[in-house]
């Protein structure tokens, strides 16, 4: 298995790929033109944070988080109740809450969210806390693998669950909406799509940037070693638990941070966006780009759901098969994805020119092998 | 000179079936202790136990005088207990180097770990001269053959620096050459600082390199001595050759790959 | 008193169909490592086919449809998971979380084709006039519909306990879910015998399939409603072991219908779920977990 391609791994090569995206991101409005259009864009970078993420703990790390919804909606939640705030003079209840509650003020557990900062803070710190906790708990018991899967599955059904169950606090099934104000500019206002993106942009940027220096540094390689042979980790000395925990961290404050970008981008923060269905859908991003290429998260989250838009605009009930499909084919038969695909057209391309050209290489690159898991 | 390991009296049941029963065994510093015994006598069950894998229902290991009972298999390695296994497990998506610097930063701080590696670090760069890795030193180890692979699973073990090194069957599978190079160096090891226990069922590996010599038999320790004095053992004789009484009795499942300690042929010896 | 007693009735019958759900699931995990997300659409195709039966060939005998159900809901979901295994899982063994994936796949697939077949609307089997009835015993209700799925439940399981232990397929498969490799080279055809279990564990769901008809309208999601539930019964029983299941079954079962009880629906599956967490903390293995040498990396 060859994630990292090893030897290749040349910084400035990285470096420049990187600053060339961050240049195409940042003059995509200008190119998209409908204001929708750059709306739908930001809400797709915000997926690609998400898809970043786990492909930290799924690609890298071998842990399949099914539960991302319950960061990512954590995240959003945590923005969403600022917003919401925002929208009503301070200290007053919002519009939900004096419609469906006989609250006389502000309930505890809203109050911290008047503040921008400390929502922001809420909503990246809260989701890494609970995949701290949670890691802990799971990992140093050495459950991993499927069972894993199902109980972060389980945490992203729950999530929604609560929430919808706690009409008077979180307004239940059909969530926080309303947001005509964003930060102090007007939603419909020009321009506040193309702001709104600008923020998604940098926080993918943001996000991408420490994802590649997590996965370059030594502890990315600790990562991928626990993903391969956990028990060979333990007797190296390290705790394989805590390895697992932080990489599930780091794809939880991720997914949190592209939740609270998300909310004003959504426009609306309701229990649908965060189930399992959701949840296991971002999965399938990671796994269409390529999972253990931080490219192939960015290039999926955004395939996809260009994809999934395009179909259920004008045939929605066949967007649940083309999803059923997507996961059979691609993981079926090209667990790489398509940066593993283009990878391996790429060295058999590499491979047939130097054969032509009669050049003889013996140290060839190690051949890029199908990406499979290691049980 | 207090020994470095102590295995006070260790008992492990697997539902019902008692791999080790009641096992004492004292290893001092620089020593160069060799495990024997027919399959399924416990050995790897016992390295098992000094290393964590599995915890005694009975019994304590010492190390360095300290009880190690309570620590984790982890926590057992960063007290300096170092341990190969039967097959080689490397890190196939790493480099060669890539593995040995994991190998060597096990007692880096968390912080550092966030960082980059820069470069070979010196005791990255011995090891690999060490263990004649360094003509590959940036293939990934997924590339390697057998042979390499277990070479470069001893350089791991050698990079930590432990002051225990328990090592299962390690010249499996290796050529005769491979075989003596390894030899050699366990010599040298133990020749230092550091302590090895070695699970080995090559006779003629055993005759040429063993010093001391522990004998298991059905989970016990029946023989202790230099090979000399364990190959006349009378007991010994009976657990290898004796087979009559437990075929009778149908208890124990005849090991018949068992090298027969008569009848070996010093193969290495010759070709060394 | 007689609310405990009515909620450990609902408790048990929940567990009885966890149960039989779980069952299959060990099944199939225990033999391949496989977790079929898609099992809760074998329930879904189970639930199913009493609906069908009774609103075509058998409308003139609603009650005889019932009955019928069971076999033949027992083959339609086996067959299920047989092209499964044959078509798909068979090809990635050794990756068991990519054929979770898959069969997530799988299972929205087979959703959306069961929209498309019954809209998405609920369904509902109408109750055999001979189920229609309830006893009262110490103040609790029992009703006949509930008895019946416990009955059918507990018959279910003694034919799989039969199955397993006296029959020579029973056997077989039990040799390659504890051994694989020396089942394999003892001669066994492991892959035959991992059709026969992918055909059984996916026929109990069919069952468990007619038995939630019979206690509440279906529809697609009927399916998903139980497989996490039943998952969660897997991760606590062990895997593998038939007596872990029962005791996971009834102990989640029971405890979601008394927490439900006292508090709320989402408390409830909050409550089991943090149970089953701090449960794992003291036997990670499972309620049955065998001892053995640890495997040598």
């Amino acid at each position: 298995m060859s994630i990292l391609v090893p030897g290749t791994d040349n910084p400035w090569k990285a470096r420049i790929a990187f600053l060339a995206f961050a240049g195409g991101l940042l003059a995509l409005p200008g190119l998209l033109g409908s204001p929708g259009d750059v709306r739908q864009w930001a809400e797709w970078l915000c997926y690609a944070m998400v898809a970043v993420g786990l492909d930290v703990a799924w690609g890298y790390g071998g842990m399949l988080a099914l539960g991302q919804g319950l960061f990512f909606g954590l995240g959003a939640y945590a923005m969403g109740m600022h917003l919401s705030l925002e929208q009503v003079p301070d200290g007053s209840l919002p519009s939900f809450m004096s419609l469906y509650s006989d609250y006389t003020e502000l309930p505890a557990l809203w109050r911290p969210f008047q503040s921008f900062w400390a929502s922001a803070a809420v909503a990246v710190l809260l989701p890494m806390v609970i995949a701290g906790l949670l890691g802990l708990l799971v990992f140093k018991r050495r459950i991993r693998g499927p069972f894993f899967a199902i109980l972060t599955q389980a945490t992203a059904v729950i999530f929604a669950l609560v929430l919808i169950g706690n009409l008077k606090l979180t307004a239940g099934f059909n969530g926080l909406t309303g947001f005509t104000t964003i930060f102090g500019r007007n939603k419909y206002a020009p321009g506040t799509n193309r702001w709104l993106f600008q923020i998604a942009a940098v926080g993918l940027l943001v996000v991408l940037a420490v994802a590649m220096k997590v996965v370059r540094s030594r502890y990315g390689k600790l990562l991928v070693a626990t993903r391969d042979s956990e028990d060979r980790v333990r007797f190296l000395g390290y705790d394989p638990a805590l390895v697992k925990t932080v990489g599930f961290m780091i794809a939880a404050g991720m997914a949190g941070l592209a939740g609270a970008v998300a909310a004003p981008v959504f426009g609306i923060v309701s229990p649908g966006q965060f189930d399992y269905l959701p949840s296991i859908l971002m999965v399938c991003w990671v796994a269409v780009g390529g999972r253990g290429t931080l490219w192939g998260a960015v290039l999926g989250a955004l395939v996809v759901n260009w994809i999934r838009v395009t179909v259920s605009s004008s045939r929605p009930d066949d967007w649940l098969y083309l999803q059923g499909l997507l996961f059979v084919v691609v993981l079926a038969f090209m667990p790489g994805g398509v940066a593993g695909a283009l990878r391996s057209w790429w060295a058999w391309l590499a491979s047939a020119v130097a054969g032509r050209l009669g050049t003889r290489r013996t140290a060839m690159a190690p051949a890029v092998e199908p990406l499979g898991e290691t049980a | 000179m207090k020994p470095v390991l102590e295995v006070c009296g260790v008992s492990v049941d697997f539902d019902g079936f008692r791999a080790l029963d009641g096992v004492d065994l004292s290893v001092a510093r620089g020593e160069l202790r060799f495990l024997i015994g027919p399959n399924g006598a416990g050995k790897t069950t016992l390295v098992d136990c000094v290393t964590g894998l599995t915890r005694p229902t009975a019994g304590e290991v010492r190390f360095e005088g300290r009880s190690i009972d309570r620590l984790s298999e982890h926590q057992r390695v960063r007290t300096g207990i170092g341990r190969s296994f039967q097959t080689p497990t490397v890190f196939d998506s790493l480099t060669v180097v890539e593995n040995l610097d994991l190998a060597e930063s096990f007692r880096r701080s968390p912080l550092t770990m966030f960082l980059r590696r820069r470069r070979v670090t010196d005791g990255v760069a011995t090891t690999l001269e060490r263990v004649g890795l360094s003509a590959v030193a940036d293939r990934p180890a997924g590339a390697l053959s057998h042979g390499q692979k277990q070479w470069l699973e001893i350089g791991m073990l050698l990079v930590q620096g432990p002051k225990l090194l328990l090592l299962d069957e390690p010249v499996a599978g290796m050529s005769p050459q491979e075989r003596l190079d390894t030899g050699a160096l366990l010599h040298e090891l133990a020749g230092g600082d550091q302590t090895l226990v070695v699970i080995e069922h090559d006779m003629a590996f055993l005759r040429r390199f063993a010093r001391k010599v522990t004998v298991l038999h059905e989970g016990k320790v029946v023989s202790e001595g230099t090979v000399d004095e364990v190959q006349a053992d009378p007991i010994v004789r009976e657990v290898y050759l004796g087979r009559s009484r437990d075929a009778r009795s149908g208890a124990v499942p005849s090991p018949v790959a068992e090298p027969v300690l008569e009848a070996v042929t010093g193969s290495i010896g010759e070709t060394g | 008193m007689e609310t405990t007693l009515s909620n450990l009735y609902i408790g048990v019958t929940l567990a009885s169909i966890l149960l039989l759900v779980g069952l299959g699931l060990t099944f199939t995990f225990g033999q391949m490592g496989v977790i079929n997300m898609a099992h809760g659409e074998f329930i879904m195709a189970g639930a199913y086919v009493p609906y069908v039966l009774q609103t075509s060939v058998l409308s003139g005998a609603r009650g005889g449809a019932v009955l019928v159900a069971f076999p033949l809901a027992f083959l339609v979901a086996g067959v299920m998971g047989l092209v499964l295994e044959r078509v798909l899982l068979r090809r990635m063994y050794g990756r068991p979380l990519d054929t979770l994936l898959v069969t997530f796949g799988v299972s929205l697939m087979l959703q959306q084709a069961a929209k498309d077949l019954f809209s998405a609307n609920n369904k509902d089997v109408v109750t055999p006039t001979y189920l229609r009835g309830q006893w009262d015993l110490f103040g609790v209700t029992l009703t006949h519909t509930r008895l019946f799925v416990l009955l059918v439940v507990v018959l279910t399981m003694v034919g799989v306990w039969v199955f397993m232990s006296r029959l020579a397929a029973g056997r077989r498969m039990r040799a390659v879910m504890q051994n694989r490799e020396l089942a394999a080279v003892s001669g066994l055809p492991t892959s035959r015998v991992d059709a026969t279990t992918f055909f059984l564990g996916s026929g109990l769901a069919g069952i468990a399939g007619v038995a939630v008809s019979l206690i509440g309208p279906i529809g697609t999601a009927t399916g998903t409603a139980y497989i996490l539930s039943a998952f969660l019964v897997v991760i606590v029983g062990g895997l593998g072991k038939l007596r872990g299941v029962v005791l996971a079954a009834l102990l989640l079962g029971t405890l979601n219908a008394f927490v439900e009880h006292a508090t709320s629906s989402t408390l409830g599956r909050a409550a089991v779920f943090a149970f089953v967490i701090l449960f794992l903390q003291f036997r990670p293995n499972g309620i049955v977990s065998f001892r053995t040498r640890g495997l040598a990396v």
